[in-house]
């Protein structure tokens, strides 16, 4: 690679400040955890836990043509989505893979803001680029104009709402407001499985608004703890549990998949609900001790039937957790397989969606 | 968790592992404060079982944290004669008490001789110096 040195977030100066064990991270260097891992994951499920994801890419998107160069693009139907909506969506190639996952913001008639996965981001700019051709409408790279911060947890909303004084958007809702007098994107959404926001603010104002929630009680949270709260939950990592080698049905995203609008890959994601697909994403639980990790091989009958995905301890539920891709018939709720832990083979249960279920 | 510390009275190993003599044939065996530092929170300790043979330099038992595996390096060779069952319920006591709650093993030694490949605590506090 001719550029080695990692890019920093605005709120570099705040981590180092705290004594953040800090980590590359697709050419960023991040935190990964500030005071361990387990306590910035209970913050989040009891409390509020602030993340920064500013190293995620922004890409606006605007022009007449937006909602149909959209609507060709992203694999959900992006008519759904109103004024000031929300809507997750696949970033498929033609053969039907998985590109990126994103969201999709609506901030006007025909404006939209979409959020990347920052190893992706340039990547999704490119494809974007060039399936915009023909389409009335500007692509533009956004990302150097936001630091992004998540705030979750159940008490995020109060406190965000005392330490800042602005309205919050419902879930899946999006806000114009003004923060630190600088205009600023209030998204209600997250990764974490728990009630927050999503604020895309003005670099320059990033370390003060972090400061203010520091001082609110916030508790910052690093990227360790982002990937055993969103595993939990079942969220997809892509890199990990989405590649453009597999499909949003095996992966369990048919959900968000609307073939009918004829997206870019609409073709082969309808094959795949039609016919089945060989394998299928699954979460599962160690019964017991070990750790699964990624790479780890998913045994049936003495047999390797897939290939774990995600893995890691789960602070709130005390075991190991992870997802896998495994023989489509073997992938139902209940089922015993064996996990191939470095050679130790630890008996799991494929588990239904959620992992860990919020209370209340 | 405790600050940086390195016990004089203990042996080291530079994969960040440790021996405390017991007379001439046993030791008990940990992993340092580095070690632990490094790996973070440890969530679960995969140990031997109480007679496996174990030679020195090599993977004995895993520690494991939320993010990472790492393998737990012998310092010397023997016999494993008991392992720190606490550890099975309170893994974290490997963090909070490396030298002490937070034991591994301990050890009937087979080659007592190899203590003299072993560092001693400010040796090993160079080497970490030095990166």
């Amino acid at each position: 690679m001719a550029d080695q040195a990692l890019k920093r977030t605005p709120l570099h100066g705040c981590h180092a400040e705290l004594g953040a064990k800090l980590v590359p991270f697709a050419g960023w260097e991040m935190p990964v955890t500030y005071e361990g891992i387990r306590e910035e994951h209970a913050a989040v499920r009891t409390h509020a836990g602030m993340f920064d994801v500013s190293h995620m890419g922004e890409v606006e998107v605007e022009g007449p043509g937006a909602l149909a160069f959209l609507q060709r693009v992203l694999s959900n139907d992006v008519a759904k989505i109103e004024i000031g909506g929300a809507q997750y969506s696949c970033l498929c190639h033609e053969e039907g893979g998985v590109l990126d996952d994103l969201f999709t913001y609506r901030l006007g008639g025909d404006r939209y803001l979409i959020v990347t996965n920052s190893a992706n981001h340039d990547a999704d700019l490119a494809w974007l680029g060039r399936w915009s051709r023909g389409f009335d409408v500007a692509v533009r790279d956004v990302a150097d104009r936001y630091a992004m911060l998540a705030v979750q947890g159940p008490h995020a909303r109060a406190i965000l709402t005392g330490a800042l004084g602005i309205a919050l958007p419902a879930r899946m809702r999006v806000a114009t407001v003004r923060i630190g007098n600088r205009p600023a994107l209030v998204c209600g959404t997250g990764y974490t499985g728990e009630d927050g926001v999503e604020l895309l603010i003005d670099p320059e104002i990033a370390p003060a608004i972090w400061a203010e929630l520091l001082d609110a009680g916030v508790v910052p949270c690093g990227l360790g703890a982002r990937d055993t709260l969103r595993l939990e939950v079942c969220f997809h990592l892509h890199g990990n549990d989405l590649t453009p080698e597999r499909n949003p049905i095996e992966a369990g995203l048919g959900w968000c998949c609307a073939e009918a609008t004829g997206f870019v890959g609409a073709d082969a994601v309808a094959r795949a609900r039609r016919e089945g697909t060989a394998e299928k994403l699954a979460p599962f639980k160690i019964e017991g001790a070990g750790i699964p990790r990624e790479g780890n091989p998913v045994l049936a009958g003495g047999e390797q039937v897939g290939i774990v995905t995600s893995g890691t301890f789960s602070p709130s539920l005390e075991l190991g957790i992870g997802m896998a891709y495994l023989r489509a018939d073997l992938a139902e709720p209940g089922n015993e397989v064996e996990i191939d832990v470095r050679g130790k083979h630890r008996p799991a249960r494929i588990a239904s969606k959620p992992l860990y279920q919020r209370k209340g | 968790m405790s600050d940086a510390h390195y016990p004089d009275d203990l042996l080291y190993h530079d994969q960040h592992d440790w021996a405390r003599l017991e007379g001439d044939e046993h030791a008990v065996f940990g992993i340092t404060w580095y070690a632990q530092d490094s790996l973070g929170e440890v969530v679960f300790y995969d140990a031997p079982e109480v007679g496996a043979t174990i030679s020195k330099d090599s993977s004995y038992a895993e520690v494991e944290s939320v993010k990472a595996v790492s393998d737990v390096i012998a310092p010397m060779s023997g016999e494993i004669v008991e392992v720190n069952d606490s550890l099975e319920d309170s893994p974290e006591k490997i963090n909070e008490d490396p030298y002490g709650e937070g034991w591994l093993v301990k050890v009937k030694l087979t080659q007592p001789e190899e203590r003299g490949a072993l560092l001693g605590a400010d040796e090993y506090r160079k080497m970490l110096e030095k990166g």
